[in-house]
């Protein structure tokens, strides 16, 4: 019995060690390069030279205060890059809006349709540049659940005024040729398994067609990417044309148009321009840029910007109580030491930049865990929100926005510490004790 | 300037106040402490040993009057200036050891020498003597918590004496000791002045410690009593 123990210890042991591989093998090249060539002992002599072994040595002492700490900063630093990262997702299509591009949508409200006519007089209005009409073909593949964003347009004009969509010339060139055609972007053919040549059979749930069905086949003509990795690639787009030909009512009118002016000094005016020309019409417009435009729509589901910061600066204030505190403590728990230092000769100077160090090592290593864990999470749930989030990455500006409150982070909880070292005086940190 | 006089304090006096009670500790002491010297400050509970220590030592600051040592004036220094002023010239031993737990006795020696511009070559051969001066080195790697408090102590008087200071100052330093033990680390300052010629200012308020001493002075209310029983 004892040797059948002994030989499942050894099995856990080793099969530990060699589960765990990945993780410690490369950290023991390191190592091993480091101790070979000597840095291992440049390192310690640098550490120990600018008192920074002092403030590792200090920082380790507590490993079980230390990881609790680093816990809640990690679980803090989560929190704001995971919400901040669906924020910006959310916000994706106001923040990719191009800057001279502008929506005109009838007054009443953008789920009234204009008159094909309309798209040839805007056209004419000065400064603006191209044109495309859109309609909102209310799309689902198979069952009503399965909801695509789907729009009928006129390809030319349509890629013309959305340039950040990405295709091939070839893909390009079989759209325009193929009248049922329709072009599919990445995460909408990741999602359901579609490539080009398919035939799929697109249903709506506002429209029938004059065969009595509310179905359209359709031909996967090309799939597009975004030019930013943000922009959302979770919808198609197919032939006004032939959406026009085969419906049965709404024949001659547009959901909306989107334009492009030629500069963006010129949006003010030629959305005013716009809007005048089709006052005294039977579908008066209300015309705005993309971003405005984007903006409202999102937040009629509310104000994103402030839920997020609720969020952000509970779960911030609550983790600053925390470290400051364990700070003070533990700087408290250190006056005779510091007081020690200070007898030695070690400058109020250098204390003070001691234990502000220390507190943004602590910060930095909780912060960069949680930063680490918002990244795998979110790279794990990019994929599977494809569809209904698109654009959901951990961008470069929320890394740096975490790493610029982890530098906060540890100048608040450092500072009341730190100046209570530098100000510490060895007679009454003795007398104390 | 250097003379044989290595600390000379000219009508300092020193008060505090509590409250609002200013209490007096000295009114114009004079001392002399010559090089070499090795000197037990006796008294009661606050005769003023320890805050004439502290004065020696650069930590504490008189109200008023001169402290000289090695022919300069140091209460006139600022903080900065006090704190380089006692890396290069004082060691400090005190009762409690007060070495840094989380580092072993070789890091806890190498204290001082981080305030130099020694290599880390020099920095170790350093710790190594010092730690065999006082009879160590095979405990370099132990942790204070490790170590006896006769060891510990002896790591303390080998962080005092790595930098190679010219004063030894001594606070209650076998005060919480055995007496053997103590004798053992009396003996090792006694070395260190007489074969180190280092100048040691012990306060003890045991007088079989004093006895190690070449002289005692003893202080109640601020003054020196003359009991001098080395002279």
């Amino acid at each position: 019995m004892t040797k059948l123990l002994n030989i499942l210890a050894l099995v856990a042991k080793y099969g530990g060690l060699l589960v765990t591989l990945p993780i410690w093998l490369p950290f023991w090249i390191i190592w091993f390069i480091f101790e070979k060539t000597g840095i291992n002992r440049l390192i310690a002599n640098f550490m120990i030279a600018t008192g920074l072994y002092l403030t590792f040595k200090n920082l380790f002492r507590k490993p079980l205060r230390l990881g609790l700490t680093c816990f809640a900063i990690m679980i803090a630093f989560l929190i704001f890059s995971v919400v901040t990262t669906l924020k910006t997702a959310l916000n994706a299509g106001v923040e990719l809006s191009a800057d001279n591009r502008l929506v005109v949508v009838n007054s009443i409200n953008f789920t009234q349709p204009l008159p094909y006519a309309y798209v040839n007089k805007v056209k004419a209005i000065e400064g603006v540049k191209d044109v495309v009409h859109m309609n909102w073909f209310g799309g689902y593949f198979q069952e009503p659940s399965q909801q695509i964003v789907t729009m009928a347009v006129d390809p030319e004009n349509y890629l013309k005024v959305y340039e950040e969509v990405v295709i091939d010339d070839e893909a390009r060139a079989r759209w325009f040729g193929n009248r049922r055609g329709m072009l599919i972007g990445r995460a909408l053919a990741t999602a359901f398994g579609w490539k080009v040549g398919d035939l799929i059979p697109m249903s709506s749930n506002i429209f029938s067609n004059r065969e009595g069905g509310h179905v359209w086949e359709m031909e996967v003509s090309g799939i597009f990417d975004g030019r930013d990795e943000q922009f959302g690639t979770n919808f198609a787009v197919f032939h006004y044309k032939y959406f026009m030909e085969t419906q049965t009512f709404g024949g001659d009118w547009v959901g909306w148009l989107t334009l492009t002016t030629a500069d963006p000094a010129l949006n003010e005016k030629v959305a005013k321009a716009i809007d005048e020309e089709f006052s005294n019409s039977q579908a008066q417009t209300d015309t705005s840029t993309e971003k405005a435009f984007n903006k409202a729509f999102i937040e009629q589901i509310g104000n994103i910007g402030l839920m997020i910061f609720g969020i952000v600066f509970t779960a911030f204030f609550t983790i600053l109580l925390v470290v400051g505190n364990t700070m003070i403590l533990a700087i408290r728990e250190r006056t005779g030491e510091i007081a020690t230092l200070k007898t030695l000769g070690f400058s109020a100077r250098s204390i003070f930049g001691m234990i502000l160090t220390e507190s943004m090592l602590l910060a930095f290593i909780g912060g960069f865990a949680g930063l680490g864990l918002a990244y795998v999470m979110v790279e794990g749930a990019k994929t599977f929100l494809a569809q209904f989030l698109p654009g959901l990455v951990l961008s470069d500006a929320v890394a740096m926005q975490a790493i610029g409150f982890m530098v906060l982070l540890g100048l608040v909880t450092g500072l009341v510490p730190a100046l209570n070292a530098y100000r510490l005086n060895i007679v009454t940190a003795f007398s104390r004790r | 300037m250097t003379t044989d006089i290595l600390f000379d304090l000219k009508g300092v006096k020193k008060s505090f106040t509590r409250g609002k009670e200013t209490i007096k500790i000295f009114d114009g002491l004079d001392m002399q402490i010559k090089q070499g010297d090795f000197l037990a400050i006796m008294g009661p509970s606050g005769s003023g040993k320890t805050t004439l220590l502290n004065m020696l030592g650069g930590v504490d600051q008189p109200s008023s009057g001169e402290v000289w040592f090695d022919g300069a004036r140091i209460d006139s220094l600022s903080e900065g200036q006090l704190s380089k002023w006692r890396a290069n010239n004082i060691g400090f031993i005190f009762q409690f050891y007060n070495l840094m737990p989380m580092l072993n006795a070789a890091r806890n020696v190498e204290l001082p020498l981080l305030l130099t511009n020694l290599s880390a070559k020099q920095r170790k051969q350093s710790v190594e003597t010092a730690l065999q001066l006082v009879e160590l080195a095979d405990r370099a790697a132990h942790l204070p918590k490790e170590l006896s408090g006769g060891q510990q102590q002896r790591v303390a008087i080998a962080r005092a004496i790595v930098s190679d200071p010219k004063l030894l100052l001594c606070d209650e330093p076998t005060g919480d000791l055995d007496r053997h033990t103590a004798d053992e680390i009396l003996e090792m300052l006694q070395l260190l002045n007489e074969k180190f010629g280092k100048t040691i200012v012990m306060v003890t308020h045991d007088p079989s410690a004093a006895s190690y001493a070449k002289r005692t002075l003893h202080l109640d209310k601020g003054e020196f009593v003359e009991k001098d029983l080395a002279a």
